[in-house]
């Protein structure tokens, strides 16, 4: 039987259910000492003293400044600017200052409360506005992290020759990933035995590049392994590489282990979030309404450091045109520093922005040309043969059209678009219905995979059992599971075979991050390519012939190690012949596929509490082979709901670059009750370099839902919405706008 | 946790005499601590000598007699929503009950935190204030009662003395002909803080409003009764334009604020529509 395509249970279930996996705060080592991070209360300005007010006894605790450091002093990502802890430039508020520890982890409390900075104040930046406007430069010579510019064809000449010019401007706000389980990590750290790290993270070789020139270490002298994980969606991506250098640190000097756990309100008030964004649009239709200029201005705040900025800047950028085809085409692009905690990763990673932004404009230019959203949508969609927006041409058959029609169909659009217009008239309560389309290119960008040349290995046990060695991490999403499901097929054997080995970096290769969906697409293909590979190890040791059964294939694995010693295959990435990328001009194929999707929903708007509900929604999408249905359709529904909270609840409240509403009774995330039934689709079109057949499709989700719910919001309201999240006062004020 | 626990004492009163000591030592109540615990867990608790009271009898449970429905108070929201005679008499305690928090804080919190508490953004006052309640507090010195519209005296804020605890609040079935309306604007449909709620009782005759009782929550610095509303509508027949007149008269009553969970522009809006909800569904 083939496993892939069927919902095999997860692996590692049983034992979440039975509370019996442990997360990092139900580890304990003995000795061990509990670590807090002492954070700056202003958003920039310099570090004068820091004053230790009488009121524990002082002795007992161990603090970690900046000076301490062994090594260098900065969290080792793309750029080298942000620090571990302050030297003297303060950045944002939050920003850590100073790290204590005591064994009695209730005194830290006491303790943080007797710690004074002295702190000269700078002039901070708090907007996207005062970033460009360069009053004050707060990074680098221009307060710019990073830039890009795509340009094709002639788009001012289109301008002047076009039918109709229609314009609009796009706002996103921020957004908390709130993963189940906070930030934590316990460290060991000491000159003898170098750094081992146990955290909750999604990618552990990203905590162990930082952690080398921390440390100034030789890199055999850094272990890290990940614990299990209480869900990451971007936030454990590259925040764990802070917490888990300040563990070690407070280890180092202590030399004891050290746990730092954080609790949700610092987690909020401290680690990245959504990068918020603003996104002008300029587009030129012909008198056909064709589309045939686009001119996008994308700008995203990164916060006070670099970090993933850059990146995120680049997968908004190249998804900003949506699915829609334009012969000429300007994209100018930026991410700015800002006085606020750095923004970072977060599921779709500056997708959701831009194409929140294109769905938006091409809703509203619908409207504005009197046409039919999905027949304007449809006369304008990429096709097979013609050139997106980031300078790929669509090699691939592409299921646009019929992704669109089983969302029409399914949810009745057409029939409830006009039906609510008219049961609109007498009633208080708007309903609507919107659609979004778009789509969703997986794994690293560009030349990113190649770059990375990830590493996965398959190893027999002498029990003949096959282990699963890579650097992916099970955060939720179902790593262990489909790793199991494509060996199994791939050998031939049984899913309880297969066995997924704890990601450790002392004993997996380095498979690269867990993060855009790659670790089903790419890594899943190298985990099926290394299972051929030992497979083939069998056969040319003649212990195995081609065809072959489950109990042979066991005997010859054991026979194998027996005979002649360990048995191991793996396979490393090696692009694909038809992606091609020019770096220079960041134009050419960008991702090796893409994932297109339709998403639909159906609203109600209360006329008089302005409040919005999702009453039901409709996600179709077309991911390649889906591997595990049950799976795909959770991870569909959970992103949708997230999705919903993107649009219309989770709004964070800057007051001077800090989040003030850290908490989970104010920053507001929608219930079970405010989440409607999900009908989930897939389309398959398999994919032959993903695993198992696979594209991505954990970001979809996040990607889809905003767009289409204000999309169904103006359908109700007949008014033009531009902004997220679209909290019940943003509505009021938007209508009241309107009625002026 | 962002305290200290050893900075703080923690006792527990079995009896209204130990209460009373303990009042007189300086020490707080905690009868449920579903408003002290967050802030305890903040950080912002100051250190200070509390007392749990959930263990006296007296303030525990609802006695009813045929004249009146007394709630002690230690009774906790989850009683208030199942009590048979609530749900009869006065189904907007029920209704805001139910909308407190998640059920957890509903078996947990009690009648006399919620109104000792004076949170503007409380639940139970807007409809306390309209069943016309009355409340009882208790000391050494005996036991006074007030009507419940006088006990809320500002933004946290009441009548209550150092030496005295809210025994209970005692309400009156008078309302069987009473139309009775709640409405809660939250930030969600469940787990939330409100950004503005009213309670509101009317009885009509041929069409005619024989009485009103318009109270609300979270637009000013105590939950508030709307009497200027309820005077201009008294003796009135609904229309239009006496709608219109209303709504605009309400927002003499209400003084919103721009917090972190909403605006005063939208809470003043937001009441207004919810005025005419009421007036609209009577009519």
């Amino acid at each position: 039987m083939t496993w892939v395509g069927k919902s095999a249970l997860r692996k590692e279930g049983d034992s979440k259910l039975r509370g019996q996996a442990k997360y990092i705060d139900d580890i304990s080592l003995s000795g061990m000492m509990h670590g807090i991070t002492v954070r700056s209360p202003i958003a920039r300005g310099l570090l004068k003293k820091i004053e230790y007010l009488p009121g524990v006894n002082w002795d007992e605790f161990i603090t970690v400044t900046a000076k301490d450091i062994p090594g260098n002093n900065y969290v080792a990502l793309i750029k080298k600017d942000q620090p571990y802890l302050v030297d003297e430039k303060i950045n944002h508020p939050e920003e850590p200052i100073l790290l204590l520890a005591h064994s009695n982890k209730h005194i830290l409390e006491k303790a943080r409360s007797l710690i004074k900075f002295h702190i000269e104040s700078l002039p901070p930046v708090f907007t996207l506005e005062e970033a460009i406007k360069q009053d004050p430069i707060i990074w680098g010579t221009n307060n710019t992290f990073k830039s890009y510019a795509i340009d094709r064809g002639d788009v001012e000449s289109a301008f002047k020759d076009a039918h109709i010019l229609l314009e609009g401007t796009y706002e996103t706000g921020a957004q908390e990933q709130l993963y189940i389980e906070p930030n934590g990590v316990i460290a060991i750290a000491n000159e003898k035995e170098g750094v081992t790290i146990w955290g909750s993270m999604q990618c552990p070789y990203y905590v162990h590049k930082a952690l080398v020139p921390l440390f100034n270490l030789p890199p055999e002298k850094i272990r890290v392994v990940q614990a299990e994980t209480g869900g990451g969606f971007g936030g454990k991506e590259e925040y764990p590489s802070v917490i888990s250098g300040h563990a070690a640190l407070l280890s180092w000097k202590a030399k004891r282990p050290v746990k730092i756990i954080y609790d949700r309100m610092e987690d909020m008030v401290a680690t990245t979030k959504r990068h918020p964004s603003k996104t002008r649009i300029k587009t030129a239709f012909d008198k056909n309404h064709k589309l045939i200029a686009l001119d996008i201005d994308f700008t995203i705040d990164g916060g006070a450091y670099a970090t993933l900025s850059s990146v995120v800047l680049s997968r908004g950028t190249l998804h900003a045109s949506g699915p829609y085809f334009s012969s000429n085409i300007k994209i100018r692009s930026r991410a700015l520093a800002t006085n606020t905690p750095p923004h970072g990763a977060f599921r779709g990673f500056g997708a959701p922005q831009s194409l929140f932004a294109i769905e938006k404009h091409m809703e509203f230019c619908a409207r504005e040309l009197k046409l039919d959203p999905v027949k304007f949508r449809k006369l304008n969609f990429i096709k097979h043969g013609e050139i997106l927006g980031c300078g790929q041409l669509v090699k691939e058959k592409i299921k646009l059209n019929s992704v669109v029609e089983k969302a029409l169909i399914e949810s009745d659009f057409h029939k409830k678009r006009k039906a609510f217009v008219k049961t609109n008239k007498n009633s208080p309560i708007k309903k609507g219905i919107g659609l979004a389309v778009f789509m969703h290119g997986a794994g690293f960008t560009g030349s990113g995979e190649t770059f990375l040349a990830s590493i996965a290995a398959v190893k027999a046990t002498p029990e003949g059992k096959i282990e699963i060695l890579t650097s992916n991490t099970e955060i939720g999403q179902g790593t262990n599971t489909i790793f199991s499901q494509m060996a199994a097929d791939a050998l031939n054997i049984d899913f309880s075979d297969i066995e997924v080995v704890q990601p450790d970096t002392a004993h997996v290769p380095n498979s690269g991050p867990t993060v855009a969906s790659r670790t089903c697409m790419i890594v899943g293909k190298l985990v099926e390519q290394a299972s051929k590979d030992l497979k083939q190890k069998l056969i040319s040791a003649q212990l195995l012939k081609e065809k072959y059964t489950r109990k042979e294939f066991i005997s010859a694995c054991k026979k194998y190690i027996k005979e002649i010693g360990e048995l191991k295959g793996s396979s490393q990435y090696k692009a694909p012949s038809h992606i091609v990328w020019d770096e220079q001009k960041y134009q050419g194929d960008a991702y090796g596929t893409y994932a297109w999707a339709a998403y639909v929903a159906e609203t109600s708007t209360d006329t008089r509490t302005f409040e919005t509900t999702v009453d039901k929604f409709w996600a179709v999408q077309e991911v390649g082979k889906v591997i595990n249905p049950l799976l795909a359709k959770g991870q569909i529904i959970g992103g949708v709901a997230q999705g919903i909270g993107y649009a219309l609840y989770e709004e964070v409240i800057w007051k001077e670059g800090r989040m003030a509403n850290n908490k989970m009774s104010n920053y507001i995330m929608p219930t079970t009750l405010d989440v409607p039934e999900i009908e989930v689709h897939f389309l398959e079109l398999p994919y032959s370099y993903g695993g198992g057949g696979s594209k991505g499709l954990g970001e979809l989700p996040l990607d889809g839902p905003s767009p289409a719910i204000l999309n169904a919001m103006e359908h109700a309201l007949k008014i033009t919405l531009r902004q997220i999240p679209m909290t019940p006062e943003k509505l009021m004020a938007q209508m009241e706008e309107i009625n002026k | 946790m962002r305290a200290y626990l050893p900075d703080y004492s923690f006792h527990r009163a079995k009896t209204l005499t130990e209460a009373f000591s303990q009042l007189e030592a300086g020490a707080k109540p905690f009868a449920g601590g579903t408003d002290i615990m967050v802030l305890l867990d903040a950080g912002a608790l100051p250190p200070d000598n509390y007392f749990d009271i959930l263990a006296i009898k007296e303030l525990q449970g609802i006695r009813s007699t045929k004249k009146a429905l007394s709630l002690g108070a230690l009774t906790t929201y989850s009683e208030i929503r199942n009590h048979k005679l609530i749900q009869s008499n006065f189904p907007i305690l029920c209704a805001s009950a139910r909308e407190v928090g998640a059920i957890a804080i509903q078996n947990r919190g009690t009648i006399g935190g919620n109104i000792a508490n004076s949170s503007p953004a409380a639940d139970l006052p807007p409809g306390l204030l309209v069943y016309e309640a009355q409340i009882n507090l208790i000391s050494k010195r005996g036991l006074r009662t007030l009507d419940y519209t006088k006990f809320h005296l500002g933004y946290k804020k009441n009548e209550l003395q150092k030496d005295e605890l809210i025994h209970s609040i005692t309400l009156k079935p008078e309302f069987q002909k009473h139309h009775h309306f709640w409405r809660k604007v939250g930030s969600r449909r469940s787990q939330a803080i409100s950004k503005t709620m009213i309670a509101a009782l009317a009885k009509v005759n041929r069409k005619r409003i024989e009485d009103i009782r318009i109270a609300l929550g979270s637009v000013a610095p105590t939950a508030v009764r709307c009497l200027e509303v309820e005077t201009f509508l008294k003796g009135k027949i609904l229309s239009p334009s006496t709608i219109l007149e209303a709504k605009k008269i309400l927002s003499r009553d209400l003084h919103p604020i721009d917090d972190i969970r909403s605006t005063g522009k939208y809470r003043l809006i937001v009441s207004q529509n919810m005025l005419e909800e009421f007036l609209c569904g009577i009519g």
